[in-house]
């Protein structure tokens, strides 16, 4: 408004003026061209710098891509060399990550987002564990992979060494005898660490098949016998055993060793933090006043959780989660550190047991010399991408169908 | 008889007697935000099964004596209150009340319709589901009893398991309604609940709430006074935290004893 104490000021009334500033109507069109333009080739650029990586990897590995390789173990021999041990691996690892995190994730978040305490003390110290959340989710994984190794695989030392765990259930240990007629003779043994067995007259044997015999013993010059049955259970006394275990599905030790439950426990430090994040996102996102109106039908607060602000938040707390799980598939740093390079030609048999991961086999086999291996390496790497396309494509699937408006 | 221009002294403004048993009896209640002093030494006694309105301009401390009255303000950090405030023999602000049953006997519709992104009988069953154990036929009759005192079954009876976002704004609110009887609350409290409506829900609603009143005692906030006048039977008229007048709607709006109401009602401030 204009009047006498405030006159309008001169460059806005005068038409001349304004005209200054712009510049005329087709240079404004050509720079506003030329500045699309260039976002739209910066873009485009990252789009075709990704195009060339995966036409690379595809040409080098779609050769080697067959089923063989998917159903077969690793092998020297390049051509029969298969990844399904590595697949299987991540599987396991996979199923334990998600069944760890997934609870963990999303109940941290509801305690932060949901309860927030009233005395002061309390908020201070949700408040540092918000920050170090934030923190967490920023740390390289290779740190997590040394932290893993020591509380997980040899949890700080405190339970006797990996080689003989402190406590451990669900294995039984033989001592494996080699008699001269080829035959295989099993003593228990109490422990990993007992005194190997001496042949002895007389003491109960198994054969493999689970049929208990009684060893008959003679020395070096003894003849061999004649009968098949004696000569089965037959053994010399200067033979010694070798000691060898059989695990359950069930084998539980303490400590961990450098089992797929390590390996597990590691990549859920990696991904918890961005779980808990990806959670609370979801969760702030319930507008208020769903909340306000389930309380004001006298709902408690963990009933107001239950039924209105975790059905709400579903939708995203799902996606976050498939992410999380998609990058726990393709971490190698912790992995690396966990388990290492080793040759592993089965699945894992329990969750203490040896394993071996996508990652870790891609790596396993890119760092040899021989380009042969560099092709399987490639291979792997295109089913360790459609994996990841395929958990990010049910991720976009989830949001898009089901982020409804909430209110 | 001329309004005055005397300020009332401290707690006088609600001190206007209605002869009728009070459902709901607030008496030297002061509450804050923090160290802002919203409410001061009120002293206000609602009457059963009638509508009493509070009216005031913006920031007068209606909405937040309301939401006292079922202790909504708890999920405020900073706020506080002191005094007694009674629901019928119930201490409202006493820390061992039960405050989940507190808010089943006193209901609350908000502003802005806050339906649950769930179906229309999941909504109304929603409260009833929390309180009671119910079997599917009594749920029914519940859902259909509400539905039907709110005006809107005869709009939703074909499409009960329809999200209850498809209706409109007016439905919406008279949903809310429906949903917040359905757990059988003797006082339904309404912050401003036609604000966000059109004329024609509103007069809906308002014709509602008329209904409502002759089984549930009712305490609406409104920026409408001609809504005020139309629907309720008494008013309060609060300013700045104090109340300045309490008594019959008719004779507020027509011979108010405060200058200060009569400047607010004919639209000299706020």
């Amino acid at each position: 408004m204009s009047g006498p104490e405030f006159p309008m000021p001169k460059a806005l009334s005068d038409p001349e003026r304004a005209r200054e500033v712009h510049r005329s109507p087709l240079q404004r069109h050509r720079t506003e061209r030329l500045f699309r333009y260039l976002c739209v080739s910066v873009a485009a650029s990252s789009v075709v710098l990704l195009l060339a990586f995966l036409i690379a990897i595809f040409s080098q590995g779609i050769e080697t891509l067959t089923v063989t390789f998917l159903k077969n173990p690793p092998s020297p021999d390049t051509s029969e060399a298969g990844f399904h041990p590595a697949i299987m691996g991540s599987v396991w690892l996979l199923i334990l990550v998600a069944a760890m995190t997934l609870p963990l994730g999303v109940a941290t978040a509801v305690s932060l987002e949901e309860f927030k305490p009233r005395s002061r003390a309390l908020r201070r110290i949700l408040s540092f564990v918000q920050i170090n959340i934030t923190n967490l989710a920023g740390v390289p994984s290779v740190v997590y992979g040394i932290v893993g190794l020591t509380a997980f695989v040899s949890m700080f030392q405190f339970f006797g060494h990996e080689g003989s765990p402190a406590f451990e259930s669900g294995v039984k240990y033989f001592d494996q005898f080699y008699n001269e007629a080829d035959r295989v003779l099993l003593i228990p043994a109490s422990g990993p660490d007992a005194p190997l067995t001496i042949a002895t007259e007389g003491m109960e044997a198994w054969t493999p098949a689970g049929e208990s015999v009684r060893v008959h013993v003679i020395d070096a010059d003894g003849e061999w016998p004649e009968d098949e049955d004696l000569a089965a259970r037959t053994l010399r006394d200067y033979d010694s055993p070798g000691r060898i275990n059989e695990r359950t599905w069930y084998y539980f030790r303490i400590p961990f060793g450098r089992g797929v439950l390590a390996g597990a426990l590691t990549l859920v430090l990696v991904i918890l933090p961005m779980m808990i994040i990806a959670a609370q996102e979801a969760l702030r996102a319930v507008p208020n006043s769903l909340r306000d109106a389930a309380l004001g039908l006298g709902a408690t607060r963990w009933q107001v959780v239950r039924y209105v602000t975790l059905p709400a938040a579903l939708p995203g707390i799902m996606t976050g989660a498939i992410l999380a799980m998609s990058r726990a598939i393709g971490e190698a740093a912790p992995l690396l550190m966990i388990a290492g390079i080793v040759f592993i030609s089965n699945p894992p048999g329990n969750i203490m047991d040896d394993f071996t991961a996508m990652p870790l086999q891609i790596y396993n086999w890119a760092q040899r010399p021989q380009l042969d291996f560099h092709q399987l390496a490639a291979s792997g790497i295109i089913v360790l991408l459609v994996v990841l396309l395929v958990f990010n494509g049910i991720a976009v699937l989830i949001r898009q169908k089901y982020s409804r408006p909430l209110s | 008889m001329t309004p005055t221009d005397a300020p009332a002294p401290e707690g006088e403004g609600g001190s206007f007697d209605h002869g009728k048993t009070p459902a709901i009896l607030i008496q030297d209640f002061n509450g804050w935000y923090g160290d802002f002093h919203a409410l001061k030494n009120i002293s206000l006694s609602l009457p059963e099964h009638h509508v009493t309105a509070f009216i005031g301009p913006s920031g007068c401390g209606k909405s937040t004596l309301l939401r006292w009255i079922n202790r909504m303000n708890d999920t405020i950090a900073s706020a506080r209150a002191e005094g007694t405030l009674r629901m019928h023999q119930l201490d409202v602000l006493a820390p061992t009340t039960d405050v989940v049953e507190l808010r089943r006997r006193v209901g609350i519709v908000f502003q802005k319709p806050n339906p649950f992104p769930k179906s229309i009988y999941d909504n109304v069953a929603f409260g009833v589901r929390m309180h009671m154990h119910v079997s599917k036929e009594e749920l029914d009759g519940i859902v259909e009893w509400s539905l039907r005192r709110a005006a809107l079954w005869d709009e939703v009876k074909d499409r009960l398991k329809a999200s209850a976002l498809s209706l409109s704004g007016g439905q919406q609110q008279r949903l809310c309604i429906a949903r917040t009887i359905a757990v059988g609350p003797e006082v339904v409290l309404m912050d401003e609940p036609c604000s966000a409506l059109d004329p024609r829900s509103t007069a809906a609603i308002e014709d509602l709430i008329t209904e409502l009143a002759e089984n549930y005692t009712i305490v609406i906030v409104t920026h409408n006074m001609q809504q005020a006048a139309r629907i309720s039977d008494y008013t309060a008229f609060l300013y700045t935290g104090d109340v300045i007048e309490f008594g019959d709607t008719e004779k507020l709006f027509h011979s108010p004893d405060k200058k200060q109401t009569e400047d607010y009602i004919t639209g000299r401030f706020g």
